[in-house]
């Protein structure tokens, strides 16, 4: 399993998890968890995600997933998790 | 599982603290490739660069994008130029031809920087070492991304003064040289005491003979975070202020060593040392400057600025040496000048002097670093200024540097325009006494007392 976390934040919107899910499900990127909170008409979401079935490279869901947000008025950024574990636990 | 405050937590530090990692440097030895013609030696060394380092950039690229944090610089260090031309060049030119060939080799593979036309000279010179101290001026006239140091000094071998007296010489004629643009050559010029052999930071940087064939070297950086976290640190006593650098000190190398083993791995070249070093930038938000206001003075060079920066220093130290499993470089504060929006504010304001920052070199990594004096300064002066801060080195058992920038037709009250990182700075004034009796006389000055510890 290869983990990654997948940020989106921005002005909340109908179908943003929607439009995600979406994308993802055509990449063959497994949803793990998520979390989500609206603060302030604002849309905060967190996803874990297993990539290590995906049909692109990293660089492709990063490109692609921004182009995704971009559609929809919301920043999206993906990352490997090791950059959090390796920040946050010895 | 990594809860939301922590991805939060970094996703802040990159997006709005400006951390990032400021250079993959891949060092590489250029032994393999001496020959005694100085055309093969040339064809050689682009060889050997071009193919060691032709992903250097795209695989810096990809990690950058698989984390989220921007890489800034990709770059290249190479063995001493001094002794790796020693056999072939038999001019100052054929040195200057070896500049040519490594600009080639950088730009053929994308990076921003290349640096080791160096030469060790610390206890004495070679005539090759000689003929490329003074071919140096021409070397970072005719290329672009080529960076130079010379190593005169160190705490076994003393300080070699015929290399600092000629030292201030070619840091003038380098300036006359690129005296059309603020005299930016010497921007590209360092004068070290006890040079690491593994720093991955420009414009020092050298693939010292202590190495492997090849490496990957991490430099990190992240004023801007150290600054953040230090607002909670507001009125509260130095074990919270020294507790807090420590731990996002930690934090911050912790990506750099996530990085230099990636890099490693895809590269397929051992990974050396991360540089825990706090590298400013001139951006808002990116600079020591502000950590050291942080801290409490109101700009740095007031009194207590000493102390700051070496507590600074050594809990930026503490918290990062546990963070990776190899610390290297220079690690500690940077304090350039031009590069750090606010000591370029505190010269303006009259309250950081070049005495001052001298002081502060005692306890911080580096040196004298990119600071523009007035192109009238002569040579002898220029030495003189080496010779003090490679005493410090020598005597303090630490690396100390000198990147200075006479700026050619200009005086105390310009500024001097560098462009880009390296910033912009207003000149400043030079102790106007002589010490000419002093830096002409020949030889050496002998290791300290402390050195023999055999």
């Amino acid at each position: 399993m290869k983990r990654a976390i997948i940020t989106v934040v921005g002005k909340d919107t109908v179908g943003i998890i929607a439009k995600v899910c979406t994308y993802l499900s055509e990449a063959n990127v497994n949803v793990l968890d998520i979390s989500q909170t609206i603060v302030s008409g604002y849309f905060n979401m967190m996803m874990v995600v297993d990539v290590s079935g995906s049909t692109r490279d990293f660089g492709t869901l990063a490109d692609e997933l921004t182009a995704v947000g971009e559609g929809i008025g919301v920043v999206i950024h993906i990352q490997s998790e090791d950059i959090f574990d390796m920040m946050h636990r010895i | 599982m990594i809860s939301r405050r922590e991805i939060q937590e970094t996703n802040r530090m990159i997006a709005e603290m400006n951390l990032d990692v400021r250079t993959i440097t891949m060092g590489i030895s250029l032994f393999d490739c001496i020959d005694s013609d100085i055309t093969v030696l040339c064809d050689n060394i682009y060889q050997k660069i071009t193919t060691l380092a032709k992903d250097l950039v795209k695989i810096g690229d990809e990690i950058a994008k698989e984390y989220g944090i921007p890489v800034v610089n990709k770059r290249i260090s190479v063995t001493p130029i001094g002794l790796i031309g020693a056999s072939a060049c038999k001019t100052e030119d054929d040195f200057v031809k070896i500049a040519k060939a490594l600009d080639r080799a950088a730009k053929t593979v994308g990076i921003n920087f290349i640096g080791g036309y160096s030469a060790l000279v610390a206890k004495g010179m070679t005539k090759a070492e000689e003929m490329l101290l003074k071919s140096i001026p021409e070397a970072l006239c005719v290329t672009d991304v080529v960076c130079s140091s010379v190593n005169v000094g160190s705490t076994k071998t003393g300080i070699n003064m015929d290399a600092v007296r000629l030292m201030g010489h070619v840091i003038k004629e380098t300036a006359e040289r690129t005296k059309d643009n603020d005299s930016i050559g010497c921007a590209k010029l360092v004068v070290f005491c006890n040079a690491p052999d593994d720093n991955p930071f420009m414009a020092g940087a050298f693939h010292g003979v202590t190495e492997a064939d090849s490496i990957i070297n991490v430099g990190v950086s992240g004023p801007g975070v150290v600054k953040k976290a230090l607002e909670q640190a507001r009125g509260k006593d130095f074990e919270f202020l020294c507790e807090t650098i420590k731990k996002t000190a930690f934090k911050i190398t912790r990506v750099g060593q996530l990085v230099a083993k990636r890099a490693s791995e895809r590269l397929n070249v051992p990974f050396g040392i991360v540089d825990l070093s706090l590298a400013p930038t001139p951006a808002v938000g990116d600079s020591v400057a502000e950590i050291l206001q942080e801290i409490g003075l109101e700009y740095p060079g007031a009194p207590g600025t000493t102390a700051a920066l070496a507590l600074l220093n050594d809990q930026v130290k503490k918290g990062g040496i546990m963070a990776s499993s190899y610390v290297g470089g220079l690690s500690g504060a940077f304090i350039p000048v031009s590069e750090d929006r606010g000591m370029i504010e505190a010269v303006q304001k009259g309250c950081l002097t070049l005495e001052k920052l001298e002081a502060m070199t005692c306890v911080c990594s580096v040196g004298l670093d990119m600071i523009a004096i007035p192109g009238k300064t002569s040579a002898d002066t220029i030495s003189g200024i080496i010779a003090d801060e490679m005493a410090i080195g020598m005597i303090n058992q630490k690396t100390t540097a000198v990147r200075l920038i006479p700026v050619i037709g200009k005086d105390v009250g310009d500024n001097a325009e560098f462009g880009g990182l390296l910033g912009y700075a207003p000149i400043m004034p030079v102790n106007p006494y002589s010490c000419s009796s002093f830096v002409n006389r020949a030889g050496r000055i002998p290791a300290p007392v402390h050195s023999f510890k055999n």
